[in-house]
């Protein structure tokens, strides 16, 4: 066993950052905003990078890598809070044809869960292509078919949302069992993503409170500050070591139960972005509340990614049934 | 990023569950604990200790050279999942010379100190107790007072040592004591070896809120010990110190974490067992959230160890991570043992079993959960080290 990065990996999270932090630096978020979201070049480059593309085959021109490499990915991503339906178009990677190569772009509804109402799409403007789970199955909806109102205005700046009131069933494109599959994988990139924002906010945080002075010293010297700031790096530690076993069991399912290991990362890390994010916020104080600060949008994007893949409450019953039925 | 233990690493399993599936029935349930038994208790752990030795179970992550395994991290997560699969007897008494001054003296002994100490703490023959903290010097460890000066081949030790786990029948000490009151507090303390048989030592047992009589008081005057028994150099003890003190944060609850998921699956069955109006408390939705919130976060936690054993093989000790896996175990801990209790309802005011509930174990375990949260490094101080040494924030006043 050896649960730690390997080289490659190290050197493959390491390019995505580098690549987040070029495009999308917090200058850069207004100009986002403007554009909903959605910048194509930025999508080009992600796709170019191999994010859609990562877990295809090689045969069929894909990176040919594993979860456990896609969640150091998409972690990157949420601590960028790089924009667009990102999670989708990987998942429809294999499935729909042009969103390996980002050409046509794959957005997508979770049906399957407990909290799934009302129907809201996100990015439904820049969308070719719509993936929606549900029990039975995941299905392909023609974006012509569908009558969707745009949401005046979405709480996450960069996550516009279309408010759909009749969901046509749409093309049946994989079975139950595969759609399963997808909601699990699409559950591990999520928590990955929230792992990321964890991670940012408490750089934000620390950064701030190793230079806001206030009677005469830095915030961060008070050990009120420093506890919260311990705190953070605690639940940033633990949404990490339960997202890569997450990636890591998803490839490897002898390794332990796929289902346990998603609903234990999306609950840790879910937990971990949310804490975080607020604890950001408090810790700049009246700065937190601006709009300037951007831990805003870390706590906003922690909304849109609870909604998803399962929310904290329902993978904590599914994990209190997985105890039970473990007995 | 790999999970799978390797065929050499399942076949350690393999004999080892083996093992243990013989063993632990034969060696029996502990006597109880309390006042008195303290003999009874030492048996029981260093016959198991023994055991231990003889299957080559003992001192599992000690060098082979000093009668250690020597074994992988594989094989030692494995062996904390198996033996709290099999409800091992806890390493008890045994803790502090396995745990603590056996490692020690590996790290910092001198070949004497060696031969006279580890093959004896590895077979179960001599028990350790910790002469760390004193009434004035807690958290702010460094502070302590009780002193020694030098009489020729000897140093005269005179001073108050407390919580010190299994005084009353621990062979030997691991004592701090300042040997130069005018340096620095971090720069005065030596390391020394102390036979708890010396002549002037008297140990007067403190009651736990747990109504045991784990911990002691121990009173040193004039208490010579031979300037032979200093580890490490004259005034280096703190650096001696911190070499222990890391290893109480690395591993040395790693099969406790891991038990605690098996007491979370006992916990359901219990709910499933008490009557709450026309059911049981298990049909509770607010029970099954939080049960499994705390199975997730226990996942969690022990792929945080898992992690952090990855990383320590690379630097020999386990890190400062080891405080955060610390932190978040103890207050997960109190979590689950305050939800147990309350399962029991109105069977929690029972510290023995009543009306068929399980009580006395319950109740064991809530009330000594009360004390990780402060012993090996409180959690503030968890705190500060994890904000100091990790975050890089100002320190505290030292």
């Amino acid at each position: 066993m050896n649960f730690q990065l390997s080289e490659d990996q190290e050197a493959l999270q390491q390019g995505v950052r580098s690549f987040c932090e070029g495009r999308v630096p917090f200058g850069q978020l207004a100009e986002l905003e403007r554009t909903q979201g959605f910048d194509p070049t930025l999508w080009g480059g992600l796709a170019e990078m191999g994010v859609f593309n990562l877990r295809v085959a090689e045969r069929d021109e894909g990176v040919g890598l594993g979860s456990a490499d896609a969640v150091l990915v998409f972690q990157e991503l949420g601590r960028r809070l790089v924009p667009g339906p990102l999670i989708w178009s990987h998942l429809a990677a294999g499935l729909i044809k042009g969103a390996a190569t980002g050409e046509v772009v794959v957005g997508g509804l979770d049906l399957m869960g407990a909290a799934t109402a009302p129907v809201l799409v996100e990015h439904l403007e820049s969308l070719a292509a719509l993936l929606v789970l549900r029990p039975q199955g995941a299905y392909r909806v023609a974006l012509e078919e569908l009558n969707a109102e745009a949401v005046a205005v979405a709480l996450d700046p960069l996550t516009p949302m279309h408010y759909v009131e009749m969901l046509p069933e749409g093309e049946l494109i994989v079975g139950a069992e595969g759609a399963r599959r997808l909601r699990l994988e699409g559950g591990a990139l999520a928590s990955a993503q929230l792992l990321g924002i964890a991670e940012a906010t408490l750089e934000l945080a620390l950064d701030y409170a190793k230079t806001r002075e206030q009677f005469g010293r830095a915030i961060g010297s008070f050990q009120a500050i420093k506890h919260m700031l311990a705190d953070m790096f605690v639940r940033q530690e633990s949404a990490r070591a339960a997202v890569y076993a997450a990636g890591a069991t998803l490839d490897d399912p002898e390794v332990g139960d796929v289902e346990r290991a998603v609903s234990a990362a999306k609950i840790n890390a879910g937990d971990a972005a949310m804490k975080n994010a607020r604890s950001c916020i408090q810790i700049h104080g009246g700065m937190g509340y601006t709009w300037e600060v951007p831990a805003h949008y870390y706590l906003k994007r922690t909304w849109v990614l609870e909604s998803v893949f399962g929310t904290v409450e329902e993978h904590s019953d599914r994990m209190g049934m997985i105890v039970e039925g473990g007995l | 990023m790999d999970l799978r233990y390797s065929e050499s690493e399942e076949k350690f399993r393999a004999e080892l569950r083996a093992w243990l599936e013989v063993e632990v029935p034969a060696h029996g349930e502990p006597s109880p604990w309390g006042e008195g038994d303290w003999s009874a208790r030492r048996d029981y752990d260093t016959r198991w200790q023994r055991k231990l030795y003889d299957a080559g179970y003992a001192g599992l992550n000690w060098p082979r050279e000093y009668g250690g395994r020597d074994a992988s991290l594989g094989e030692q997560l494995v062996y904390y999942e198996e033996i709290a699969r099999a409800k091992a007897p806890y390493i008890g008494t045994c803790f502090v010379g396995m745990l603590h001054g056996g490692p020690t003296l590996i790290a910092e002994g001198t070949p004497e100190q060696k031969a006279r100490h580890l093959p004896y703490i590895l077979r179960g023959e001599q028990i350790w107790c910790q002469g760390f903290s004193e009434p004035g010097a807690g958290s702010d460890l460094a502070s302590l007072s009780t002193r020694a000066v030098r009489d020729g081949d000897h140093y005269v030790v005179n001073g108050h040592k407390i919580w010190c786990s299994f005084a009353q029948i621990a062979d030997y000490a691991e004592l701090l004591v300042r040997t130069d009151p005018d340096a620095p507090k971090h720069r005065g303390i030596s390391w020394l070896i102390l036979p708890m048989g010396t002549p002037g030592i008297e140990i007067r047992p403190l009651r736990t809120l747990a109504g045991e009589g784990e911990f002691s008081e121990v009173f040193l005057e004039n208490v010579r010990v031979p300037v032979e028994n200093r580890v490490g150099e004259e005034n280096d003890g703190w650096r001696v110190t911190n070499v222990t003190l890391r290893f109480e944060r690395g591993t040395a609850f790693a099969s406790e974490m891991y038990q605690l998921q098996k007491f979370l699956a006992e916990l359901v069955r219990l709910a499933k067992r008490v009557t709450r109006g026309d059911g049981s408390a298990w049909d509770d939705v607010a029970l099954r959230r939080e049960v499994g919130r705390l199975a997730a976060e226990l996942d969690a936690l022990w792929a945080m160890v898992k992690l952090s054993v990855c990383q320590s093989s690379t630097t020999g000790v386990p890190g400062v991570g080891a405080s955060a896996v610390k932190l978040y175990y103890s207050e997960l801990n109190q979590r689950v043992s305050e939800l147990a209790m309350r399962v029991l309802g109105r069977g929690v005011l029972s510290q023995v079993d009543v009306a068929g509930m399980p009580s006395r174990a319950v109740l064991g375990r809530a009330l000594n959960s009360l004390s990780i949260t402060i012993a090996a490094g409180t959690s503030q101080i968890q705190r500060n080290i994890i904000s100091e040494r990790i975050l890089g924030l100002p320190r505290e006043a030292r």
